[in-house]
């Protein structure tokens, strides 16, 4: 990796008619304009994503109208809606036939923590315990434009990922796992319970 | 001078083989020197759905289903056969009634041979 260009030089030469650009900005900006969504929808935030890629708010404006129905031709799994125990290791099992690199929006309360079903005994407390979500949305629904924010933020993310050097993106690393494990139905709960190795909640201090 | 006739074709077949070795030997050496690839047992798996496949998916049907078949046949042409005899049920001569019961009654008769024979028990 060469040293990048000067910002000053970059745009004084832009304005002169004259785009330079890398191979990772290259990369990057044709990744994050074409982000393929699974097909999936678990509850009432489906129809919200479903809005969300209808006419009205045309997710296709942000390349994002490409909802794929099988796990290996998408980029992006939008949990949208209450992730029940018994469908949770389905999920886990999608986002790990999806291929590297493949990101994750929790669309929801739900998504996020179980929202208002979080005593349910047979829901999941938060999708983030089995895979790496990337961007979060609250709200109970989110409108279509909390979604296209939230997209908005991904690509922003993708956009900052580096393809080289140390800080290269978690994807392109050989030793980062592309699978995680699939929770098994236990006889009280999914087990483990959560992945220790993804799930770090944050500790609440009284004083 | 014109150029031979065929040198078009030996164009296409340069192009033809160009145009997908490209976007694979470009694959290869992104692979190569960006993303390893991670395969897996899920991503490797033949079926797509969340759900994981269960058993076999040679399974065999017994040939014995054909009696089954034969019957429905059967007894599906006779329903074809019996339903203009309802419409016209009220119209008919006591000649056609007589016919249309006797074709009834052998196909009843049919019935209880095949019965009888055992076609309706499932042959293990």
């Amino acid at each position: 990796m060469t040293e990048p260009i000067d910002e000053g030089l970059r745009s004084e030469l832009q304005r002169q008619g004259i785009w330079v650009t890398s191979m990772q900005e290259l990369y990057n900006w044709g990744r994050k304009n074409s982000i393929w969504p699974l097909q999936f929808g678990l509850a009432c935030c489906a129809i919200e994503m479903i809005a969300t890629a209808a006419s009205r708010y045309d997710i296709a404006r942000f390349g994002g109208e490409v909802f794929r129905p099988s796990p290996r031709q998408a980029d992006l799994m939008i949990v949208a809606g209450t992730v029940t125990k018994k469908m949770a290791p389905q999920i886990v099992r999608l986002y790990n036939q999806m291929p590297d690199p493949k990101y994750v929006i929790a669309m929801g309360a739900c998504a996020i923590s179980g929202g208002p079903f979080k005593q349910g005994y047979n829901v999941l407390k938060g999708i983030d315990r089995y895979i790496p979500v990337d961007v979060y949305i609250p709200g109970c629904p989110p409108r279509p434009e909390a979604l296209l924010h939230a997209f908005m933020e991904l690509q922003r993310k993708i956009d900052e990922q580096n393809l080289s050097g140390a800080a290269k993106a978690q994807f392109l690393k050989r030793e980062q796992p592309s699978e995680f494990p699939v929770p098994a139905f236990g006889e009280h709960d999914l087990k483990p319970a959560a992945n220790p190795k993804l799930f770090h909640p944050p500790q609440i201090e009284r004083g | 001078m014109a150029p031979h006739p065929y040198l078009f074709i030996v164009i296409f077949i340069g192009v033809a083989i160009i145009f997908p070795v490209m976007p694979l030997g470009l694959a290869w050496l992104w692979r190569h020197f960006f993303q390893p690839p991670k395969p897996g047992p899920a991503k490797n798996a033949t079926y797509e759905c969340g759900i994981e496949s269960i058993g076999e998916a040679q399974i065999q049907f017994h040939s014995q289903y054909y009696l089954y078949a034969i019957i429905f046949l059967i007894f599906d042409v006779e329903a074809i056969f019996l339903v203009p005899f309802a419409v016209a049920f009220t119209g008919l001569p006591i000649g056609a009634f007589v016919a249309i019961l006797i074709f009834l009654l052998l196909l009843i008769e049919g019935l209880v041979w095949a019965w009888g024979k055992g076609c309706l028990d499932w042959a293990k």
